[in-house]
């Protein structure tokens, strides 16, 4: 009878862990379709092929710009993540300790900036950085991005710090430290996950970020891995083996996070949604 | 004396705390003025100009642009398009999150995993997410008209199953981020109240209807909030999957807008269009936020 008992739950548990699996189908098939040799691509049936293969990965670090374009997502997610974390650390800080003059309006322009549609701004900013000749350069896309995140990590890191009683710096206070060593030394290290959370935010952002990638960029210089995907070359027909390929090495980042990083993506996620 | 000497001594210290914030906050302020704040000005500036540069035409329209929408079918058109696309997408998210959510935590192993297998949906670019369906809707040797019995339909070039195809693409997308918020308040909801709920004698559906959709109402309320203003902006997987085509039928306002844009190089239009998504998403919001304060109250 025990046995019975347990065995009913764990049933019910592969079934709906395969229903699970099930709905990331897409993603796997694009996967087997990268391993895919070109010859058995457009026939279906088979499922399955005959023999995995290299072949796609090869040709496009080889014979593309991907390489490239995955370099550039890497280096302007980095920098914009490490921009909008510094610049909304203080910012969130300030708003949540110290006076603020039209704390209200402030914190309302905050919430609207986090439901901002890019296309509205789009060609403003392309003006602007035509006007300033930054176009096609990883620094038009570090500002676009670093501006359009910056309200989500305020949001985020006022939310993770309103978990921190001022109370624990006061004291700190108290015991002779300065208000940056209380920072240092009593805020920082409480807000670490929280900082986590919003790094994770802002990086699979700006990893992800298309339209501003897609207008302000013209060459391989600054292309990112979206915008390489996007316009990649397939002039008669589409060469789908070669483009799983590439759409599988744009999806490693986001892939390693969820599957590494997942709490801090959740906690994350639930911060931004829940605080009021 | 003492009390005087006191109470200057607390305005000074207020002072000096809040020039100290406004030192703090001011990077992150003149980061949004200069790349937030001043190009939503100038785009309403744009909005009122009619800009051709490749006819050389540049002069000041006042609201032509908009008067020219308000009678361009294609306009009313991608409007058309963008509520449809939101109201179903987010519908059927809702619907589709909530279920997984409550499969999710009724899991006794493996919550982990399945977890992971949700979110790599929502964390993967939406350009690879296009990519992903281009090839799922392949008419030849595509994975969903072999599911469907070997059909040979033409998913992202036939008029009328475009749209669906687009919406199917978005949901897969989007679904695990309203899965995640429920299952987290489903989390939070004690064990004892389901306890009672069985012992009073009511049914799963009872339970469902009557005790765990009311606990869930303020969190959807919220999840609502977001997936619409989201589904209202989208922009990426409509211009890659579909481009807008075949036939208009996928144009939403945010395509029409690029469009107009960088295109036709149409800089006043495509800004006025992008004006319009700009006070759609605000006003949507607005009434969200309304809502939401008035559900406070009352409950």
């Amino acid at each position: 009878m025990t046995a019975r008992g347990a065995v009913g739950p764990r049933v019910r548990d592969v079934a709906v862990l395969a229903v699970f699996l099930a709905y990331a189908t897409p993603f796997f098939w694009q996967l087997l379709t990268s391993l895919k040799p070109e010859a058995e691509l457009m026939v279906l049936p088979p499922l399955l092929p005959t023999r995995l293969t290299w072949e796609h990965y090869r040709v496009v670090l080889d014979q593309s710009l991907m390489l490239r374009a995955l370099g550039n997502s890497l280096g302007i997610g980095v920098i914009t993540t490490g921009l909008a974390l510094i610049l909304g650390l203080f910012g969130a800080y300030a708003i949540a300790r110290h006076p603020i003059p039209g704390k209200g309006v402030l914190l309302l322009a905050i919430v609207g900036g986090t439901a901002f549609p890019q296309i509205a701004t789009v060609s403003p900013l392309y003006l602007l950085l035509r006007a300033l000749d930054l176009r096609d350069t990883w620094l038009a896309l570090i500002l676009a991005n670093t501006s359009f995140a910056l309200p989500l990590v305020i949001w985020l890191l006022l939310g993770f710090l309103q978990e921190i009683p001022p109370q624990l710096e006061e004291a700190a206070s108290v015991d002779g430290a300065s208000r940056p060593r209380a920072f240092r030394w009593v805020v920082l290290p409480l807000l670490a996950p929280g900082l986590t959370s919003a790094a994770l935010l802002t990086f699979l952002f700006s990893w992800n970020e298309f339209l501003f990638a897609y207008t302000f960029t013209a060459t391989e210089a600054s292309r990112t891995a979206p915008v390489a995907l996007a316009l990649f070359p397939g002039v008669f027909e589409v060469p789908w083996g070669d483009m799983a390929a590439a759409s599988m090495l744009a999806s490693v980042p986001p892939v390693l996070l969820v599957v590494g990083l997942q709490r801090y993506l959740v906690r994350g996620l639930l911060t931004g949604a829940l605080r009021e | 004396m003492t009390s005087g000497g006191q109470a200057s001594g607390v305005t000074g210290r207020q002072r000096r705390a809040r020039t100290q914030g406004l030192l703090l906050l001011g990077p992150a302020l003149v980061t949004l003025g200069a790349l937030t704040l001043y190009p939503t000005l100038w785009v309403g500036w744009l909005s009122l100009q009619r800009r051709i540069p490749i006819f050389g035409v540049n002069r000041f329209e006042g609201l032509g642009n908009y008067a020219f929408l308000a009678t361009d079918p294609r306009f009313w058109k991608a409007a058309e398009v963008t509520v449809l696309f939101t109201a179903v997408s987010v519908a059927l998210e809702l619907v589709g999150g909530v279920l997984a959510a409550l499969a999710l935590r009724g899991q006794q192993a493996g919550t982990r995993i399945a977890l992971s297998l949700l979110l790599l949906a929502w964390a993967l670019p939406s350009v690879v997410t296009a990519k992903l369906f281009e090839w799922l809707y392949n008419p030849a040797a595509g994975l969903v008209n072999f599911a469907l019995g070997g059909v040979a339909l033409n998913w992202l070039g036939d008029p009328r199953l475009a749209l669906p195809g687009l919406i199917f693409a978005d949901v897969w997308r989007t679904l695990p981020f309203v899965t995640v918020l429920c299952y987290a308040r489903l989390l939070t909801i004690p064990v004892e109240i389901y306890e009672a709920a069985q012992v009073d004698g009511a049914g799963a559906f009872a339970t469902l209807t009557r005790i765990t959709l009311p606990l869930l109402r303020r969190i959807l309320l919220i999840v609502l909030l977001f997936r619409t203003l989201d589904a209202l902006r989208s922009f990426d997987l409509m211009f890659v999957l579909t481009g807008g085509g075949p036939a208009g039928t996928t144009e939403t306002l945010t395509v029409y807008a690029y469009r107009s844009l960088f295109q036709a190089v149409q800089i006043g239009l495509g800004s006025a269009v992008g004006v319009v998504v700009f006070a759609l998403v605000m006003l949507v919001a607005w009434a969200y936020l309304r809502a939401l304060r008035h559900e406070g109250l009352t409950a």
